[in-house]
C-alpha cells in the first residue's frame, strides 16, 4: 500500500513535468514566415474594438510593465530607467498641452503569467492610455493580447520575436524583429568563414525559437550548414550532456539565442568539456550580468544587438549617455536605449495625436516617420515594426565591443 | 562509443547528486511514512548557503584578480560545505519541530513563540528596515511579544483539535512548507538570481579519452563519502538503530524506551544536512544561477528517484539517483533532447509497472 501511494505520487510528478513541457503560448507555434519587417503595403492585424482609456483630467498616465526582479531583472531595470529619464524630460520640459506624464510601472518578476496579471490590472484599473513593456518576447505576447483587447496602444521597446505586433493594430514596437536579427547573425557566421554551425536553444521561450528558426533559415540559404540542433529548459542546471553531443557533431560554432541568465552556465559548462568554438548569440544577451555569470568563458563570442553602443560617436547618443550616467551612475545598456526611445517615441505621438484616446493615440504612433531616437531612426512600418540597423558585439573581457554593422538593406531584408 | 560513455560519466556524476538529495526523502518516508516535500528547498537553502560564504561571509578571493589564493579557497569550500551542512540540519529541525510534530502530537506552548517569530517578520520589516541594529531589536522585541500573545491561542488549540493520523494532512502541510520557504525565500534572499564568480580552481582529466572536470567530480567524490558516512551512520550507531527501530515499528519502538521524537528530529537534521551539502556544492562549483525555486526540479528529480530506488529502502535511493542521472544525461545527449524530462519519468512508469516497490524496495503487505 504505502509503496503504491508513493508510486501515484511520482507518476503525478511525471505528469507535472510532461504537461509543463507542452505549455506554450499557441502563437509559438505558428510558422514564423519571415516578412515581419519587409514593410507589407497592407497590414492583416486585427483591429481593435474597444477605444482604450481616453484622457481625463491633468494627467497622462502611462503604464510600464517590466521585469524588475526574476531571472531577466536586469532587462527591465535598465529599460525602466530609459523610459523614466525619457518621461521625466518631458516633464521638465512642460508636459504635453499642459497635461504631465505620470508612469505606473508594474513588476512581473520575469513571469509571463504574472504579465498576463499586470497588464490587465493597468488597462482595466489603472485605466492607463498607453502601456510600454516588455523585454522578452514570450511576456510582450501575453501582454500585447490583453492591451489589443482593451485597445489600448502598447509599445514594446526590445521585443524581437516576429509573433509580438502580430496581435492586432494596438501593438508596436521600436526595434527590429528576429528574421532580421538571426539573419545579420547568420551573415555574421558566413562572413566569418564558420562554415557549420549547431544550435542550441530553449525551448520554453519564443524568443529563442524563433531565433533559431530563422537562423537556421538564412544559414542554410548561404550555404553553411547546420549540424544539430539540441534543446535546454531556461530553469536546467545541467547542460553538459546536450553540448558533448553539439561538440561531437564538430560544428565551427554555435548558434545559442538564449537569455543572459543561462549563458554563463552553458559558456562555462562548453568550456568545461572542451567545446572550444565560438559561441553566438542575440540581443538577449546584452546584460551587465552577462560577464559575472560567465567569468572569461566568453571571451571572444559575439553576439547581435541592437544599434546602441557607447561606442558609437554621434552627438544624440553622446548626450544620452552622458544625461542617463549622470542619472543613474552608470552607463545605459542597448535595452536602456530602447526604452529610453519607445517612452521618446509615445511622448512625440501624445504630441500629435488628435484626440487623446485609444484610436488617437494608436494613428500617432501608427504615423510616425523618421523619428530620430538613440537607437536609430525609426520608421513604424504598417506592422507596427521599426526596421533599424544592428550591431554585431564581441565579448573582450568586461566589454562589449562593436565589431561590425549590418542595415537591413545590407542582407536584402 | 567514447561520446556514449561520456554521457553516462555525466550521468553518474548528475546522479550522484540526486541521490544525495534522494537519501533524505527516502529516510523520513522510512521513519514517518512523510514524503517530504520541502526536502528540495533546502537544498535550495543551501545553494544560498554556499552563495553568502563564498560572496560576504568567507573571506574568499576571486581567482582571476587573485590566482595565489587556490589552496585558501578551497579550505575555505570545505568549511562553507560543513557550515551549510550545520545550517540545513538546524533548518531540518526547525521545519520537523514546528510544522510536522504538531500534527503528530498537537500543539506546545512553544510551537507560540515559533509562530510569533514569524508573524513579527512581515509586521517589524513594514515599520523599520530589518539589517540594522534598530531593526533586529524592534524584530526581537516584536517576536517576543506575538509570542507571549499567541501562548493561549495555542493551550485553546491544543484543547480543541483533534490529532488526526491521516497522511494527506501531514503531505499538504509538507507542500505548505515548501510554498513558504520558496516564497519567503524571495523575502529573505530577494529575487535576483544570484550566481558565484570564479572562486575553485577548475581543470579537466582525460582518461581514455573522457573527460572528468575537478568541479563533477569533486561533487561525486563528495556525495560518495557522505552516503557511505550516512551508511556508517545508520548501521553502526545507536541513534541508526533507533532510526531502523522506528522504521520498523514506531509503537513498538517506543515501547521500548526510544525517544521517538528526538530520532524523528535527527534523522530530519540528517537529511537535511545532506541536501545543503549537495545544495552548497552546486552552487560553489557549477556557476549555475541561484534563485528561490532552485531545489524545485532537482528536488522533485530526487523524490522520483527515491521511489524508483524504492520508498524507504537508502541504497535504493542512491541507486534510483543514479539511473535517473544517466537516463536523463542519455536523453539529453540523444536527439531527442527536448523530451528529457519526459522519457526520464517514463523509465519511472516501466520500473513501477514490474516492480511496484521500486528497484530494491520488498514488497511487504500493509496491515489497512
Amino acid at each position: 500500500m504505502r509503496n503504491r501511494i508513493m508510486g501515484l505520487f511520482a507518476i503525478s510528478a511525471i505528469t507535472t513535468f510532461t504537461l509543463a513541457g507542452c505549455k506554450d503560448t499557441p502563437a509559438s507555434n505558428a510558422p514564423v514566415t519571415g516578412n515581419g519587417t519587409n514593410a507589407v503595403s497592407t497590414s492583416s492585424r486585427p483591429v481593435a474594438a474597444e477605444n482604450g482609456n481616453p484622457v481625463t483630467g491633468n494627467e497622462i498616465l502611462v503604464g510600464e510593465y517590466a521585469s524588475l526582479t526574476g531571472d531577466t531583472a536586469t532587462f527591465g531595470k535598465g529599460t525602466h530607467n530609459g523610459i523614466q529619464m525619457a518621461i521625466d524630460e518631458a516633464n521638465d520640459a512642460g508636459g504635453i498641452s499642459g497635461k504631465k506624464i505620470r508612469l505606473l510601472t508594474e513588476d512581473d518578476a520575469s513571469k509571463p503569467e504574472q504579465a498576463q496579471t499586470v497588464v490587465t490590472k493597468l488597462c482595466a484599473d489603472d485605466k492607463v492610455a498607453v502601456v510600454l513593456g516588455e523585454v522578452a518576447s514570450t511576456r510582450s505576447i501575453r501582454g500585447a493580447s490583453i492591451c489589443q483587447k482593451y485597445g489600448v496602444p502598447m509599445i514594446s521597446p526590445s521585443s524581437t520575436n516576429p509573433e509580438v505586433t502580430k496581435g492586432g493594430d494596438c501593438i508596436f514596437r521600436v526595434c527590429f524583429t528576429d528574421d532580421f536579427q538571426a539573419a545579420v547573425a547568420a551573415h555574421y557566421a558566413w562572413d566569418a568563414g564558420w562554415k557549420t554551425a549547431a544550435i542550441f536553444k530553449d525551448i520554453k521561450s519564443d524568443y529563442a525559437k524563433g531565433f533559431a528558426e530563422n537562423f537556421s533559415a538564412e544559414y542554410t540559404k548561404l550555404g553553411g550548414k547546420i549540424t544539430g540542433e539540441q534543446s535546454y529548459q531556461g530553469s536546467d542546471t545541467d547542460f553538459k550532456a546536450q553540448l558533448n553531443t553539439l561538440k561531437g557533431q564538430d560544428p565551427s560554432c554555435v548558434m545559442v539565442p538564449g537569455y543572459y541568465s543561462e549563458m554563463g552556465t552553458i559558456a562555462r559548462q562548453a568550456k568545461e568539456i572542451g567545446l572550444k568554438v565560438p559561441l553566438l548569440g542575440g540581443d538577449g544577451w546584452d546584460s551587465p550580468q552577462l560577464i559575472p555569470g560567465a567569468g572569461t568563458a566568453l571571451e571572444d563570442c559575439v553576439f547581435t544587438d541592437h544599434y546602441f553602443s557607447t561606442e558609437l560617436k554621434d552627438k544624440g547618443i553622446e548626450d544620452f549617455v552622458a544625461g542617463f550616467t549622470k542619472k543613474y551612475g552608470a552607463a545605459p545598456d542597448a535595452l536602456a536605449a530602447l526604452g529610453y526611445d519607445a517612452a521618446k517615441l509615445m511622448i512625440d505621438a501624445l504630441k500629435r495625436a488628435k484626440t487623446l484616446d485609444g484610436k488617437g493615440i494608436r494613428a500617432a504612433i501608427a504615423e510616425t516617420k523618421d523619428f530620430a531616437g538613440v537607437s536609430g531612426t525609426i520608421t513604424i512600418d504598417a506592422n507596427g515594426n521599426a526596421r533599424k540597423s544592428a550591431l554585431v558585439m564581441q565579448i573582450k573581457g568586461k566589454d562589449f565591443k562593436v565589431i561590425k554593422s549590418y542595415t537591413p538593406e545590407q542582407i536584402g531584408k | 562509443m567514447q561520446a556514449f560513455l561520456q554521457q553516462i560519466i555525466y550521468g553518474i556524476q548528475l546522479g550522484s547528486l540526486y541521490a544525495l538529495i534522494a537519501l533524505g526523502y527516502t529516510m523520513v518516508y522510512g521513519v514517518l511514512r512523510l514524503i517530504n516535500f520541502a526536502h528540495g528547498d533546502v537544498y535550495m537553502v543551501g545553494a544560498y548557503v554556499g552563495f553568502y560564504c563564498c560572496t560576504s561571509w568567507l573571506p574568499f578571493q576571486d581567482l582571476t584578480t587573485h590566482p595565489g589564493a587556490a589552496t585558501t579557497n578551497i579550505a575555505l569550500a570545505i568549511v562553507a560545505l560543513l557550515l551549510s551542512m550545520v545550517l540545513c540540519s538546524m533548518l531540518g529541525i526547525v521545519i520537523e519541530r514546528f510544522a510536522y510534530r504538531p500534527l503528530r502530537n498537537g500543539l506546545q506552548q512553544i510551537d507560540a513563540h515559533f509562530w510569533g517569530a514569524i508573524i513579527a517578520l512581515p509586521i517589524a520589516s513594514h515599520f523599520v528596515k530589518l539589517a540594522s541594529l534598530a531593526g533586529v531589536l524592534v524584530y526581537a522585541v516584536a517576536a517576543v511579544a506575538i509570542g507571549f500573545a499567541m501562548r493561549p491561542v495555542m493551550t485553546y488549540l491544543r484543547k480543541h483539535t483533534v490529532l488526526s493520523t491521516s497522511r494527506l494532512n501531514a503531505l499538504i502541510t509538507a507542500i505548505g512548507v515548501s510554498l513558504a520557504l520558496e516564497n519567503g525565500g524571495l523575502l529573505v534572499f530577494g529575487s535576483d538570481q544570484k550566481f558565484i564568480g570564479n572562486v575553485l580552481p577548475e581543470g579537466t582529466v582525460t582518461v581514455f579519452g573522457i573527460q572528468f572536470s575537478s568541479g563533477q567530480s569533486a561533487i561525486f567524490i563528495v556525495s560518495v563519502i557522505l552516503m557511505l558516512g550516512l551508511r556508517y551512520v545508520v548501521l553502526y550507531t545507536r541513534r541508526g538503530k533507533a532510526m531502523r527501530a522506528i522504521s520498523h515499528d514506531i509503537e513498538a519502538a517506543k515501547l521500548m524506551g526510544i525517544d521517538t521524537d528526538r530520532v524523528i528530529s535527527f534523522t530530519f537534521a540528517l537529511g537535511a544536512s545532506l541536501a545543503g551539502a549537495g545544495g552548497a556544492m552546486v552552487a560553489m562549483l557549477t556557476h549555475v544561477k541561484i534563485n528561490t525555486l532552485f531545489g524545485l526540479q532537482p528536488g522533485l528529480k530526487a523524490f522520483v528517484a527515491a521511489v524508483l530506488g524504492g520508498a524507504g529502502n537508502i541504497p535504493g535511493a542512491a541507486l534510483g539517483g543514479v539511473v535517473m542521472g544517466v537516463a536523463e544525461s542519455v536523453v539529453a545527449g540523444s536527439k531527442f533532447s527536448t523530451y528529457k524530462d519526459a522519457i526520464a519519468f517514463c523509465l519511472l512508469i516501466g520500473v513501477l509497472l514490474f516492480r511496484p516497490a521500486g528497484l530494491l524496495g520488498k514488497n511487504v503487505a500493509e496491515k489497512v
